[in-house]
């Protein structure tokens, strides 16, 4: 029923970002013109252009590669570990200062929600940085050796999700190392990335110690490809994964690849009931549902299973979706026109395959991409609802009888990315955490990133870890 | 005719606040070549009571605190530090003796150092704590948590770097201090005290008493409510550095003894001179359903 | 949507009816987890809430506060000026609304009715009492039921009780619950409407989130009109978390029993941004439903000042003073 209380609209101002009409890619410290085809970067929510983005062709591939190893043989690799610390630290502190700035650009680019973009992904991207900061001067208390080494040049290609915090999930850790970086950002989302740069001018970053090119995917394989870089980080699709893990096969690059996934959020009868039903929401509605590590698929205990969905249905239906730029938006819009397609293209499997579908009445805008929060009941481990990441707003709700059998069926997938588990009782948190065959356990709680809280995969969901003490052995030898 | 210059008071800070001392005592502090420079207060024994009380209090807040807001606001004290970078190069070299090169040495490698210790805020629990494979179906874990109020006699040569090397390494992991200055060399760390004022650090954190570790630190070493106690400013004299050790045992206090002679601070420190002052707790749960 | 009962639900005489039941069923409710209940608390407390609807809320608020004291010193000539204030909270603007209640001691209670006007249950300012030796609670059965029906004698429209904190803790929940129905049944009048019962839990000592959702049930069985957070003498008094948990259980005794019981944070309330943040927790915990002065209530002095303030800079744009504003 509508409320007599109707919040008005809370516009965060566009004002503080300067997108220019277009950019170069950034290389060797300063930014230069590409030889792709350029592109366009437009707002998810209204569709309006942004800017237009230079593309990086196998030369301008080269040129940055070439600049990250100039820079690490004359200066990075040379340069005392205290001394790194103190670039990283000052690129903390103006993340900090630019923090708001960063936010309304990254709500503009990707879609999501300012209220997020601001009080979740800016201040854990600085915090990373400041984490980060610390290691460069102790490496040798890692407990990877007395003397860690960098690997040299790092090639890291990035998804849209989490524009600014997947580069700062790459970029903290190689440098801290003593690596120097390729980055290119994903081609929906690289304002962000392009502000960074200009931190890193602001920081006397010295050139070439990070590079970012903008570009689609054959931006992304020629850097992977490239022989003159030692490390591939990627983060994206495990189909991709998978092709980037053949390609590097047979030569000395190392690689870290952290993939998709399809999390079990495992609720039992005995748990918090209002906070389980805050982390199914957070696990699967947060960020639009473009998580790698969502909890897509609500396991729930046959026994409470039809109480819990009136709950979480209540719940949904005080979701806001809109303007991402409003400060009371819950839900914002989807990244691209394709990923909508997908989404759409998923649920109508779900309906056919004879799922129940239930969504949050709301009223979609006309221009831009939106999809309502929705679930889908009724599904079993069969249904490809149950298997594929949807990788959007898109619950699917299962149910289960015993701990034994919540353990099968979440473990049932080719992924292993992270798992939620929701009871009053410590030794079971224990006893499904150890048990769970998922890089992440959450135990009552849902979604939560620290820099100093190692993140990664099992199986299909990739390898290696970001975060954390772990973290630093993707970048070391 | 040239400008007269408005003299500095140098007092003690306690709680946040810069009183004098409770004696109303003062003593002469002269530069390395004997000029008199100032009159510095003469921390006493009620001085030292006060303080411990003040750390008491502010243990609790700053111990749980998020050891990210404990990093921060270590770098913020050294962003500070090089702001005032002349002022403590001035101070140095005029405590020690120092030509300007060494002077600025000496700061950079203070500020530096504090840089180094706001890094270990979120990592030492990394390094030093972990999880144990017990013969059992439970979950067991190792965490280092901080002991509580240390006394600190800080180095008597060395006036900044030794100082925050002695303060640094208590601090970051969340314990709370009272630390007694060099005799001599007291005014870097006053300056220095001014700066954790104005740098985000929660009053009571860090108690600084200008004064004698010969005199203060058996009121320390004996103080019931003190927790752990480092003997590093009473370094060469072992018949003190052997009476406080006793004194500690009355309520079994980690003592860091004095070395023998005033160490090299520019060394890397390692890990001891925070773990030293640590708890290590283990917590054993079952797993099961 | 039926009323609140006269006495307590008989839809729970199983769980109520021994020692050893009612634990069991207290005990039986899902958990509370704190730190989740403190950040869904917290990220409503983000809400941006503007331009129409904050007008909306400052009005809404204002209707909502029971104008309260509840001083050892108070006299005649204070509960006169409070009253006064709460029919009329800003004299320069006839179209500011009154609050919903003033609260005093139950000695107080005919002084504030002569001010007032009107008799129990019209739809006017209302007199609140709290009673059952207010504020800590620790008297005999005897002496707090009479301290309760003196009040309701002089013509309290409401009764605010506390709860038998010692009980509560060592487990006694039974002779909690049974108090409570007592004060209730003292609350009943022969001629003219009952008085409503208010039942105070002192979140802060109870200290417990589930303690506060076993509480809210307990005194929802036995029949409370409303459940309130504290006596405001004790900190912390009303939080936003806690009152979030009392927020989903009436929201869910309703779900199950149909009967609608109100809420009221108390004390620590102190400006209309913080009365704004329990508004919209109301709003997206409890639901519209509550969005009423009948079921959801502040508890506050100072902060009826600062709802007029930012009231008046709505309307003229500018911001104000105490000055401009009459201390009661």
């Amino acid at each position: 029923m509508p409320s007599p209380f109707e919040y008005a609209p809370a516009p965060e101002s566009r004002s503080i970002v300067d997108i220019r009409p277009s950019y170069g890619l950034f290389v060797n410290g300063e930014f230069v013109d590409g030889h792709g085809t350029s592109f366009k970067t437009i707002s998810p929510a209204t569709e309006e252009v942004l800017a237009e983005i230079a593309a990086a062709d196998d030369a301008d591939v080269d040129a940055a590669v070439r600049a990250a190893r100039k820079a690490y043989d004359k200066v990075w690799s040379r340069m005392p570990g205290r001394e790194r610390a103190k670039y990283l630290y000052r690129i903390a502190r103006i993340i900090q200062e630019r923090s708001r700035e960063l936010a309304v650009l990254e709500s503009i680019d990707n879609g999501k929600p300012i209220k997020e973009s601001r009080d979740v992904d800016v201040p854990t991207v600085a915090a990373h940085f400041f984490y980060y900061a610390g290691w460069a001067d102790k490496l040798g208390y890692a407990g990877f050796g007395a003397d860690p080494q960098p690997l040299g040049v790092a090639g890291q290609v990035i998804p849209w999700n989490f524009p600014l915090l997947m580069l700062a999930w790459k970029i903290a850790p190689a440098l801290a190392c003593g690596n120097t970086v390729v980055l290119k950002p994903a081609e929906t989302t690289p304002l962000t990335a392009l502000l960074f740069a200009e931190i890193c001018q602001q920081a006397d970053l010295p050139p070439g110690v990070v590079n970012i090119i903008t570009g689609a995917g054959d931006t992304g394989q020629a850097l992977v490809a490239h022989p003159g870089i030692d490390k591939v980080a990627f983060t994206g699709s495990t189909e991709v994964g998978k092709a980037i893990a053949r390609s590097v096969a047979g030569t000395d690059k190392r690689v870290t690849l952290e993939l998709g996934g399809k999390a079990a959020n495992i609720v039992f009868d005995d748990a918090p009931v209002d906070q389980a039903v805050e982390g199914i929401v957070d696990g699967i509605f947060f960020n639009q549902g473009h998580v790698c590590c969502a909890g897509s698929r609500l396991l729930v205990q046959e026994s409470i299973a039809d109480e819990l969905l009136a709950r979480l249905k209540r719940r949904m239906s005080t979701l806001r979706m809109g303007d991402p730029l409003d400060k009371n938006t819950d839900i914002g819009a989807i990244n691209s026109g394709e990923q909508l397609a997908r989404i759409r293209e998923l649920s109508e499997v779900g309906d056919a395959e004879g799922a129940e579908r239930w969504e949050v009445a709301c009223d979609l805008p006309t221009k831009g991409f939106w999809f309502p929060p929705t679930l889908f009941t009724g599904v079993t481990q069969a249904h490809r609802i149950a298997r594929e990441e949807v990788f959007g707003p898109v619950l699917s709700v299962l149910t289960f009888r015993t701990p034994a059998e919540a353990v099968e069926k979440a473990n049932n997938t080719p992924y292993g990315l992270s798992a939620g588990v929701w009871t009053d009782k410590g030794s079971l948190i224990l006893s499904m955490a150890s048990k769970l065959r998922a890089g992440v356990v959450w135990a009552n709680t849902f979604n939560k990133f620290d820099p100093t809280s190692p993140f990664g995969g099992y199986k299909e969901s990739g390898y290696g870890r970001e975060g954390g003490r772990h973290g630093l052995e993707a970048y070391i030898r | 005719m040239s400008r007269i210059d408005v003299r500095k008071t140098y007092k003690l800070y306690i709680g946040g606040a810069f009183p004098r001392s409770e004696s109303g005592y003062s003593y002469e502090v002269t530069d390395s070549k004997g000029a008199f420079v100032a009159n510095a207060a003469l921390a006493s024994r009620k001085d030292a009571r006060d303080a411990v009380v003040a750390a008491r209090k502010a243990f609790g807040g700053w111990s749980g605190r998020t050891a990210y807001n404990r990093a921060q606001i270590l770098y913020r004290i050294a962003e500070v530090m090089e702001d005032r970078r002349p002022q403590f190069v001035q101070a140095v070299a005029q405590s020690e003796g120092l030509t300007a090169s060494k002077a600025d040495q000496a700061v950079d490698a203070a500020i530096d150092r504090l840089v180094w210790y706001a890094g270990w805020a979120d990592k030492i629990t990394q390094v030093v704590g972990n999880a144990n494979p017990v013969a059992g179906p439970f979950f067991n874990l190792s965490t280092p948590e901080p002991t509580g109020v240390v006394a600190v006699l800080a180095p008597q040569g060395s006036s900044l770097l030794g100082l925050v090397s002695v303060v640094a390494p208590v601090v970051v992991t969340g314990n709370t201090v009272v630390v007694v200055s060099s005799y001599d060399r007291p005014l870097p760390a006053v300056t220095f005290a001014e700066v954790l004022a104005t740098s985000d650090v929660p009053g009571g954190v860090v108690n600084l008493l200008t004064g004698s570790a010969a005199t203060i630190g058996p009121w320390l070493a004996s103080h019931m409510d003190v927790n752990a106690i480092d003997l590093t400013g009473i370094a060469g004299d072992p018949a003190l550095a052997t009476d406080l050790e006793v004194a500690a045992a009355d309520n079994l206090k980690r003592v860091r003894r004095a070395p023998a002679a005033e160490p090299d601070w520019t060394l890397d420190p390692g890990t001891e001179p925070m773990t030293a002052f640590l708890e290590t707790k283990t917590v054993w749960h079952p797993i099961g359903v | 949507m039926s009323s609140s009962p006269t006495i307590a639900d008989p839809g729970f005489d199983d769980v109520t009816r021994s020692e050893a039941s009612l634990p069991r069923f207290l005990h039986g409710l899902p958990g509370v987890d704190q730190v989740g209940a403190e950040a869904r608390a917290a990220g409503l407390g983000t809400r941006s809430i503007k331009t129409t609807a904050k007008a909306y809320a400052l009005d809404l608020a204002i209707r909502m506060v029971d104008l309260t004291t509840l001083e050892g010193q108070d006299t005649p000539g204070k509960v006169r000026a409070l009253a006064a204030k709460a029919m009329r909270p800003d004299p320069a603007d006839p179209s500011c609304p009154p609050v919903a209640a003033v609260c005093v001691y139950a000695d107080m209670v005919a002084t504030a009715r002569e001010t007032l006007g009107g008799s129990p249950g019209d739809s006017r300012v209302h007199v609140a009492a709290v009673a059952t030796a207010f504020p800590s609670g620790r008297a005999a059965l005897d002496i707090k039921l009479a301290d309760t029906r003196d009040a309701v004698e002089a013509g309290a429209d409401e009764i605010d009780m506390v709860i038998d904190r010692g009980a509560f803790l060592s487990g006694r929940y039974l002779q909690v619950f049974d108090e409570i129905v007592a004060v209730k049944q003292a609350c009943v009048r022969d001629s003219g409407p009952d008085a409503h019962l208010k039942v105070i839990f002192e979140t802060g000592e109870l200290q417990t989130y589930d303690n506060v959702r076993r509480a809210s049930w307990l005194a929802m069985m036995a029949g409370a009109d409303f459940i309130k957070t504290s006596t405001g003498k004790v900190q912390p008094a009303a939080t936003l978390p806690v009152t979030m948990v009392m927020l989903e259980a009436v929201r869910d005794f309703r779900e199950q029993t149909g009967t609608v019981i109100g809420v009221k944070p108390a004390g620590g309330i102190r400006t209309a941004k913080d009365a704004i943040k329990y508004l919209v927790m109301v709003n997206e915990v409890a639901g519209p439903d509550w969005l009423d002065p009948e079921r959801f209530r502040f508890g506050a002095s100072t902060l009826l000042n600062d709802l007029l303030m930012q009231r008046t800079k709505m309307t003229t744009g500018r911001y104000s003073g105490p000055d401009y504003f009459t201390l009661d």
